[in-house]
């Protein structure tokens, strides 16, 4: 176990370093102009242009701007707001109510999702499996604005159960909607992923093997076959923070919910660059962090994947 | 896994021998012919390929479905003018947005934007990561090295936060600066699949058979890697065409993806957001439209992949 974990963590450096160097070039060496941007459709005064593009380094030349960008990506620099707050701790303020959320929505997939997945796999070809397949088709091509805007409108202003907009964001009982309207799009791929694994391996020999031993149902399923049959579905969750960070931005813009996607969010409203791509810097951070920590649980669960 | 639908389809004829226009029993038939034949008797290949057909006439024509300009706004019939259903395909079906225009005429219009991306960026990842998938798998060595570190790269980076970051750096937005982001930041993922693919095919008989009758590398690459390693790539293409559609129309309701005078059900969910509770129709039709549109690519994107990927029947 700790050679895998070193090993992960050593091919974890060119990833980390390679992705941040992407993000350089997709925002310093594009054709497009972030700066003559921010004036829209005018044309920039050029000695503002100028005084800008000096303020922001982006007058040096591109291995210069390179250097200094990892130089302060090092030192925890993510730039600043327009406001002249750091993005830094503009984002550790809101991480934990994202994070909350995250991991709500994260709950909600596996337990409903996994519990779905398990009986629509065992029941197949049954009015259940049909309806799931037709409910979680339907879930999947729902896109989260819409999903969100329905759920608001039929929960909170048609059925009033809950408010529109989520008013204390460290509420769990309020952040119930929003985690749910962000987690559906992943909550009907792991039914999915569940119910194809299940059917696969509820045919296969050890099942019947435990079957014929005697062992009790519940042991069979739970021991046996659903362990095995949640392998595909923890390699899906893990690659799922990413769409799960995406999904925030638009999930907690909607339901007003003080995190980190909000923050985005009304960045991309204020038409903030610059701080758009900090932010985005830092989640992409986060999301290899996060899928890093995924993989080692993964190792814990399956023996198999520590020696391959 | 070309034997084991040789076989399958051997069978398939055997079974419907009463059937008229069926093939000769003995011919087996491609994998490509096998799964069209198997894709025409499902009722959601059909459904699915018909809401395609009819999106795509919308989208080259949109003049056919209506004679409204989509863009005309007369503030007379400001957003609070209700639908008319009984008005079959006229300018108020559906209601008019805020500043006056047919909310029935947007919604066709919409469908270009939506259609050309989806269709673009597929075909773009599918072109782009088909070739860099190939080339790794086939070649091994250094070339697989270099190549599979970069979609490591590429992997981190979620799509969407990705296409921010690229899509702020454009001026003005149209529909090719979107199509580009999302090519750029999706081609990995075809990219892998396709490695795979051909890494399992290189080793079968007939390559090397080849290789012994003196076929050059591209002849082997083009005549017989492709067409047996491009089947999971298909079926990966088609279910994302789905998702890129919703990235597409999540950008725009952002505000980050396409921009006005360009038509996208984005935009218009966008500004229907600020009067759902007056006008809840203005958000209701583009977003009906959206779902439709996204629902009819992955029913087919599934219909596909069962007909293409037997292990799974």
């Amino acid at each position: 176990m700790g050679r895998f974990v070193a090993r992960r963590l050593l091919q974890m450096i060119p990833v980390f370093l390679g992705t941040v160097t992407l993000i350089f070039l997709m925002v310093r060496a594009l054709p497009g102009d972030a700066v003559s941007a921010m004036w829209g459709d005018k044309a920039p005064d050029p000695a503002q242009l100028a005084a800008f593009k000096h303020r922001l380094g982006l007058d040096k030349s591109l291995v210069e701007q390179y250097v200094d960008y990892m130089r302060k990506l090092f030192m925890g620099d993510f730039g600043e707001t327009m406001a002249g707050r750091k993005v830094l701790d503009v984002i550790t303020e809101a991480m934990p109510v994202t994070i909350r959320l995250a991991l709500m929505a994260f709950a909600i997939e596996i337990l409903l999702g996994v519990t779905i997945g398990l009986f629509s796999g065992l029941r197949r070809g049954k009015a259940f499996d049909k309806g799931t397949l037709v409910l979680t088709l339907l879930l999947i091509s729902i896109p989260v604005p819409v999903l969100g805007f329905v759920f608001q409108t039929v929960f909170a202003t048609n059925l009033g159960w809950v408010t529109p907009t989520v008013q204390d964001s460290m509420n769990l009982g309020q952040l119930l909607l929003p985690a749910f309207v962000l987690g559906s799009l992943s909550l009907a791929y792991v039914a999915r992923l569940t119910r194809t694994s299940i059917v696969e391996n509820v045919r296969s020999d050890y099942m019947r093997t435990a079957v014929a031993k005697g062992l009790p149902k519940r042991r069979v399923i739970g021991t046996h076959l659903l362990r095995n049959s949640l392998i595909p579905v923890v390699t899906f969750l893990g690659t799922d923070l990413g769409a799960l960070m995406g999904g925030a931005i638009v999930t907690e813009g909607i339901f007003n919910v003080k995190g980190v996607g909000n923050a985005l969010y009304h960045a991309i409203n204020l038409k903030e660059g610059g701080t758009v791509s900090g932010f985005v810097v830092v989640l992409v951070l986060v999301y290899l962090a996060a899928s890093l920590i995924v993989d080692l649980l993964y190792a814990v669960l399956d023996p198999r994947i520590r020696y391959a | 896994m070309p034997d084991l639908i040789q076989k399958k389809s051997a069978d398939i004829p055997a079974q419907r021998a009463g059937g008229t226009a069926e093939p000769k029993p003995e011919k087996a038939r491609s994998l490509g012919s096998d799964a069209w034949h198997d894709l025409r008797r499902r009722p959601i290949f059909v459904l699915s390929a018909l809401l395609i057909l009819l999106l795509i006439v919308i989208a080259i024509a949109p003049g056919l479905f209506t004679s409204v300009d989509p863009r005309a706004g007369d503030l007379r019939n400001h957003f609070l003018t209700k639908p008319n259903y009984s008005h079959l395909f006229q300018a108020d079906w559906f209601g008019y947005d805020g500043q006056g225009r047919s909310i029935y005429a947007r919604v066709i219009y919409g469908a270009r934007a939506s259609v050309v991306v989806g269709i673009c960026v597929t075909a773009g990842v599918t072109v782009l990561g088909g070739i860099t998938g190939m080339l790794a798998g086939y070649f091994g060595g250094w070339v697989d090295v270099i190549i599979s570190r970069v979609t490591d790269i590429f992997f981190g980076i979620p799509l969407l936060l990705g296409a921010l970051v690229i899509l702020n750096a454009f001026t003005s937005r149209t529909i090719w600066s979107v199509v580009f982001a999302l090519v750029a930041l999706g081609w990995t993922q075809m990219t892998r699949v396709m490695r795979g693919s051909v890494i399992t095919v290189k080793q079968a008989d007939y390559v090397t058979a080849a290789k012994a009758l003196g076929a050059g590398t591209s002849r082997i690459l083009v005549k017989h890697i492709l067409p047996n390693a491009i089947a999971p790539v298909i079926v990966v293409a088609t279910i994302a065409l789905g998702g890129y559609i919703a990235t597409e129309a999540t950008l725009s309701f952002l505000g980050i993806g396409l921009q006005d005078p360009t038509i996208s059900w984005g935009i218009d969910i966008n500004s229907a957001q600020k009067v759902i509770r007056t006008a809840p129709f203005a958000l209701f039709f583009p977003a009906g439209m959206l779902s439709l549109t996204v629902l009819a690519f992955i029913m087919l994107g599934d219909a596909v992949r069962d007909a293409l990927d037997p292990k799974l029947r």
